[in-house]
């Protein structure tokens, strides 16, 4: 995996390079764009709710027993905004997008599409890379700002029902305001940012970089997913150490 | 050649010492020749030889190992060699993008290079599509298409480059009789019309025969002999005579059907 880091390093490089082309690109972006949120809205709603849900259940009555129960809304909402929505999204939208995004211009590869259009001097990275990365790195961001609210909502959902908690919502909601900044929530999207651009480099070069038939395609689907999310978990222990002070 | 009348679009291709390797097989072992502008240069050669190889250096898709290949005496190695000629490749198996159209393929060129209106554009494709008798596939998926109908697509996308040099990998594999006689019509007119150099690469020796001014024949990344079309006919080598006149009705095993 870490030999083709450099040629990662590259293509996205290269890609922003291209960035002033996106404008021209911009209905494949929107394209794109749709494709992501269709492929994969009610997904992130129902897996943020039951993180949301099951967050609350494991750390609600511990805290409730120990007489804190003001706190459940604060570590739900820190949890969720900081960690949870964004790297559990950001695994969920490698499997589902950056796979498919391998699999697309993989198979392109394989059946000389690419060299078609490099016959036709269409620059593959702005025909094919440059609106995939800009339509996942604006798409997931949104996504996840989504799935914060819905494992906010979630949290509190399960703090109510719970009988070992029974915290009303306006209270859940209460602690969770008083302890969630904005900075926190701004961090867990900023992470998300850089997540989507990692999936999108990934995927793209793995596509790109996919050799021999079929076979060469399911490998790289394979690695493009793997390799997406050790990174984002390496990443975002970086990320947060960064964003810690 | 010429008639004076017209002007001499098509670019002169030179192909020098051209060596290419994959891991430990030499693919092209050195291959030298000259196609003159506007001329119809066949290369024939049994499967395998590394035509459709050469051709991938021809447009800049594979870099040599050794030699070099010049467009009007300059090295297509130069960046700006590609946006400064119009070359177009029909690739052996269409290449054509799946996830668009048929008139969207065809008229790629033009859209993403953004050329010509869309209204424009549209017209171009009609006609091109009509070119190779496809006009009612134009808002056909690739994949809804047989392999005869791939391939004339693809030369339709190669036609809206304008090419001043064109390369045509197998363009009659997978076509019936009737439509291989339309195509090398096409590929006859299209070079009367233009001037284009055109180079094809194909089995066909119906093909070959009848489009071509010049024609090589080339085996294990070789060329055996380069010449006129009676001139090759009469080549006094083996291999030459074997691959030109193989007619299976000669093997033993079907001697009595
Ligand atoms: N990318 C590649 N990597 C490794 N070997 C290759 C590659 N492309 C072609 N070859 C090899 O080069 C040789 C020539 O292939 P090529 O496709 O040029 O044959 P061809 O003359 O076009 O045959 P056909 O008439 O069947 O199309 C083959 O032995 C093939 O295995
Ligand atoms: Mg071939």
């Amino acid at each position: 995996m870490f030999d083709n880091i450099g040629q990662m390093v590259l293509l996205f490089w290269r890609t922003l390079g291209a960035l002033p082309l996106a404008w021209r690109q911009r209905q494949k972006v929107f394209e794109q764009f749709f494709e992501i949120g269709n492929a994969s809205l009610l997904m992130v709603c129902m897996l943020s709710f039951f993180i949301g849900g099951v967050l609350s259940l494991q750390t609600g009555p511990a805290l409730v027993e120990r007489g804190l129960p003001s706190a459940v809304g604060g570590i739900v909402g820190l949890a969720v905004a900081r960690e949870l929505a964004p790297v559990m999204m950001a695994i969920l939208i490698a499997g589902r997008i950056g796979s498919a995004m391998a699999a697309e211009i993989g198979s392109m590869r394989v059946y000389q599409e690419i060299d078609a259009l490099r016959t036709m001097n269409i620059n593959p990275i702005h025909y094919l890379v440059l609106p995939r990365l800009v339509a996942i790195a604006l798409a997931l961001p949104m996504l996840v700002v989504l799935a914060i609210l819905i494992g906010w909502f979630g949290g509190a959902t399960v703090a109510e029902i719970n009988h070992h908690m029974a915290i009303p919502f306006a209270v859940f909601f209460g602690d969770l305001r008083s302890m969630v900044e904005l900075k926190d929530v701004a961090n867990g999207v900023f992470k998300t940012f850089c997540f989507a651009i990692i999936i999108g480099t990934v995927s793209c070069h793995q596509g790109m970089a996919t050799i021999g038939g079929p076979r060469g395609i399911g490998r790289s689907v394979t690695k493009a997913v793997v390799n997406s999310i050790i990174l984002i978990v390496m990443f975002d222990y970086i990320l947060t150490r960064l964003l810690l002070h | 050649m010429n008639s004076p009348a017209q002007k001499p679009d098509g670019v002169k291709l030179e192909v020098r010492g051209l060596r290419k390797s994959f891991a430990s097989q030499e693919v092209l072992q050195g291959l030298d020749f000259t196609v003159q502008p506007g001329e119809i240069f066949v290369i024939m050669g049994p499967s395998g030889s590394g035509k459709s190889v050469l051709l991938k250096h021809l447009i800049g898709l594979e870099a040599p190992d050794a030699g070099e290949i010049l467009v009007n005496g300059e090295s297509i190695m130069t960046p700006e060699i590609a946006a400064k000629y119009r070359m177009a490749l029909v690739f052996q198996s269409g290449a054509l993008l799946n996830s668009l159209t048929v008139g969207e393929n065809v008229g790629l060129y033009l859209t993403e290079h953004r050329l010509k209106p869309p209204a424009e554009i549209e017209r171009i494709v009609r006609e091109k599509l009509a070119d190779v008798r496809l006009s009612e596939a134009i808002h056909k998926m690739p994949g809804e298409l047989s392999g005869g109908m791939k391939k004339r697509a693809a030369i339709a996308r190669a036609l809206v480059i304008e090419p001043q040099l064109i390369l045509y990998d197998e363009p009659t594999s997978e076509l019936d009789p009737l439509s291989s006689v339309v195509i090398g019509q096409e590929i006859w007119n299209l070079n009367q019309n233009t001037r284009v150099t055109s180079l094809v690469v194909t089995h066909d020796r119906d093909l070959a025969f009848g489009v071509a001014d010049r024609i090589a024949v080339m085996d294990g990344g070789q060329i055996l002999t380069i010449g006129t079309p009676e001139a090759v006919k009469a080549f006094p080598d083996a291999r030459v005579q074997t691959f030109l006149n193989a007619d299976f009705k000669r093997e033993p095993r079907f001697k009595n059907i």
